[in-house]
């Protein structure tokens, strides 16, 4: 060793890394006494920056590019309208690259080195698992726009999509009142699927359902005759679809191939809106059924206004869907909390929560300051001819969130 | 001293990469930067190995995620215990259902001894394992770069599949401890920096004496002509090993680094993607070079970082063309840029003992063989 590294340069060395890792020596777990503090955004200018977190690149950029879209749109609005507390809203946009540590990578970045005062963005719920730490650790808000599995409530995190009960459960729901008797399990392999189909098991067993059977192909895998095959030979009296992303287009084209059509054995997707149903091709998926809280058909003076600025700025022939909606509305439900808490400040604007209503273009919502998740309407649909999604039946009013199925018996084992 | 010099001494080379490393890197950069660095250097560190295992050994090595995932799970499972406490199960595996008792395989990680030595001597176990299996049976070139490739897919799949053990897709997340120190604490974070830096030398400087030894010779004589190597009394697979394992610890110490300077561990870290983006570094650099290989990887994620915020909605663009124009015009990496500068004004190279070209079992690509005189261009 002493050859190539000669005692005068290796003493200093040696001495000052080691003075260097002496002097570093923080706050131990187990004190309780952390020294980390959030980490405050810079509100002192004209200006406010907020943070837009979406894949723009990899398998989920074709989803997440028109949430974030629809983000922008509802900040020009709101900077049309005079701003935030008077200052003008500046979106910092970063690509997660649908890679969930590069997520957290950039949601540190938006933090620490752009300092927003919150944060849109995020579509699986792995990427928002991988950003959750990153957020509680700096004390900064993040708006989640999509559906997901339940059985979450960060502090630092507001849910604008639908928890179970107000998707999955209504489409079982409805199922169990069209006679269904049986399902078919299909889903990606990540978390979603996953603790999705364990809630279906609950419900199924509760209310006398058979599941017969149950299959995971890997995110982005378009490989799908064994299992539309395995899907036909078990003759269910339906299919509960929590694919994502590329991999519906495979699968929906091998269904059709294998013979099985939507009156025979109707799909389920609770990850199919009019953005994937353009993708997938709407001839594959004629009269199969979604589960959502809006529809680009939904019902409405507000909704109709949404869809046109949505047009107009974007084009004529996008479409908009559930998740696009859920994440415009969380933007203008995050400006109406910081006026009600008249600061950005992450801790008043929680505590102003509780409360806040929105009206939305899926209707009036408001705000569960408790779970931090929005009350909303479930609504099934049925996909038509044209690509977009026609609704069959809805819960009526808005279901209040129940991430943890408190609400029922069936669910008990669950968390 | 001009800055080739600087640059080409060792011993100046790794006290001025300690200077930089231990003083100006934690003086000029944020927290938050500090924090990205500490990543690159651990991507660094898979690096060295590459660096050992394929520029020297002429092992294509596709696969070294699983050695990557390894480590870094050894170490996330310990730190998952240690924060969920004694005779509690991790947030997680609550969450997703696993009933009541920590599984068997969890157990041992218990221990932070053992956990420890798990992140360095259970990836070289696995690949003294691949290793005598692969190298007896005289499996090389491309179907070598295959298997170890499918092989951290393989685990990576396997992983995902077992989500109420290993976490799925999600991998470990929400890390909140290292062995007793909060890491939500910046000043711990900055120490966390140190240790990787300190590993980084480390092994940079232990794996620098194996190239110079007369084992590293013998790995270059193996990597440029195996058949001779044999006929000379030598056994290859036995060469070939040491090299494969030695890489695989250095795999999964950086793996267990990133683990607390990162706060995440995932299947996506370690499948055929990011296996591809570690070989990729030390290729950008200059694989056969010790420096090229570190400078690079370091490099390329540092390019990836920027480019990304940069332009967030083409940078995957800039990206690909950056490692085409590297591999194209520079298929010796940038280091090959400082030796020919070098032998530009030294016409008399004294580099004849250079074997120029790759072995029979090298990589398909085009290949320089920048095996030049070990000072030149390791530091």
């Amino acid at each position: 060793m002493s050859r190539y590294f000669p005692r005068r340069v290796a003493a200093p060395a040696v001495a000052l890394s080691a003075a260097m890792v002496l002097s570093a020596c923080g706050a131990k777990t187990d004190t309780g006494s952390s020294t980390a503090k959030g980490v405050e955004a810079d509100t002192s200018g004209d200006t406010v920056k907020v943070g837009l977190l979406n894949s723009l690149s990899g398998t989920m950029a074709i989803s997440e590019v028109t949430v974030r879209d629809s983000i922008r749109l509802a900040i020009d609005e709101i900077n049309a309208d005079g701003g935030v507390l008077g200052k003008k809203i500046r979106p910092v946009g970063e690509d997660g690259a649908s890679d969930w540590p590069t997520f957290a990578e950039k949601a540190g970045k938006l933090i620490k080195e752009d300092r927003v005062v919150a944060t849109f963005g995020c579509w699986t719920s792995a990427s928002r698992k991988a950003v959750k730490p990153v957020f509680e650790k700096s004390r900064s808000l993040l708006f989640y726009p999509v559906q997901y599995e339940g059985l979450e409530q960060s502090p630092y995190i507001f849910y604008a999509g639908a928890t179970t009960n107000q998707q999955i459960v209504p489409a079982l729901d409805y199922l169990k009142s069209q006679g269904k008797k049986s399902i078919y399990l299909v889903g990606s392999d990540y978390v979603f699927p996953r603790t999705a189909n364990k809630v279906i098991k609950a419900y199924a067993k509760a209310n006398g359902m058979k599941v017969l059977g149950e299959d995971y192909a890997p995110l982005g895998s378009t490989e799908f005759s064994t299992i539309a095959n395995k899907v036909k030979a078990a003759k269910a009296d339906a299919v509960f679809n929590t694919l994502n992303g590329d991999s519906n287009v495979a699968f929906f084209k091998e269904y059709k191939s294998a013979g099985l059509t939507a009156p025979k054995m109707p799909v389920v997707s609770v990850s199919i809106a009019e953005e994937e149903v353009k993708s997938i091709g709407p001839q594959y998926l004629k009269d199969q059924l979604t589960s959502w809280n809006y529809y680009q058909t939904t019902k409405g003076a507000k909704n109709t206004a949404f869809v046109k600025a949505y047009k107009a700025k974007y084009g004529k022939d996008k479409p908009t869907s559930d998740p696009m909606e859920a994440a415009y509305t969380s933007v203008h439900l995050w400006k109406a909390m910081v006026e009600k808490a008249k600061s950005f400040d992450p801790e008043k604007v929680k505590a102003a929560a509780d409360g806040v209503t929105y009206a939305a273009p899926e209707g009036e919502v408001t705000v569960d300051g408790p779970t931090q998740h929005i009350h909303k309407t479930a609504r099934i649909g049925r996909i038509g001819a044209d690509g977009l999604i026609e609704q069959i039946w809805d819960s009526g009013k808005p279901i209040e969130p129940d991430p943890y199925l408190k609400g029922y018996d069936w669910a008990s084992g669950l968390s | 001293m001009t800055i080739p010099k600087l640059l080409t001494h060792p011993a100046a080379g790794f006290g001025s990469a300690a200077l930089l490393l231990f003083a100006a890197a934690p003086l000029l950069l944020t927290d938050f930067r500090l924090g990205l660095l500490a990543k690159y250097l651990c991507i660094a560190i898979v690096a060295v190995g590459i660096c050992l295992a394929w520029g020297r050994g002429g092992l294509l090595t596709l696969g070294q995620g699983l050695f990557f995932g390894l480590g870094g799970y050894a170490m996330a499972m310990h730190l998952k215990l240690a924060d969920a406490g004694p005779g509690e199960l991790p947030d997680f595996m609550v969450l997703y259902g696993a009933t009541g008792e920590l599984p068997w395989w969890w157990r041992p990680f218990e221990s932070p001894l053992f956990a420890l030595a798990a992140t360095v001597l259970l990836p070289m176990a696995v690949a003294a394992v691949i290793g005598t299996l692969v190298f007896r049976r005289r499996v090389k070139g491309a179907y070598f770069a295959i298997l170890s490739q499918a092989l951290a897919a393989a685990f990576a799949l396997w992983l995902i599949g077992r989500q109420a053990t290993t976490g799925g897709t999600n991998g470990l997340t929400d890390i909140q401890g290292f062995f007793g120190y909060d890491l939500n604490d910046p000043v711990n974070q900055r120490t966390v920096y140190f240790v990787i830096a300190a590993a980084l030398l480390a092994v940079a400087a232990g794996v620098r004496q194996l190239i110079h030894s007369r084992y590293g010779e013998l790995l270059v004589a193996v990597r440029d002509s195996e058949e001779r190597v044999r006929f000379l009394g030598y056994d290859p697979a036995r060469v070939k090993l040491v090299a494969y394992v030695v890489a695989a610890g250095a795999a999964g110490l950086a793996g267990a680094l990133f683990v607390p300077a990162v706060g995440i561990i995932s299947p996506a870290l370690i499948g055929i993607v990011p296996s591809i983006e570690f070989v990729i570094g030390a290729a950008v650099g200059g694989r056969a070079s010790l420096v090229g290989a570190i400078l690079g990887a370091i490099a390329v994620m540092w390019a990836k970082t920027t480019l990304s915020e940069e332009f967030p909605g083409a940078w995957t663009y800039f990206q690909g063309l950056l490692f085409v124009v590297a591999l194209a015009f520079l298929p010796g990496g940038l280091a090959s840029l400082v030796r020919k500068a070098r032998e530009r004004r030294s016409a008399a190279p004294d580099d004849a003992e250079d074997v120029p070209g790759a072995g029979a079992d090298a990589a398909p690509a085009p290949v320089p063989a920048s095996a030049k005189k070990p000072e030149g261009v390791t530091a």
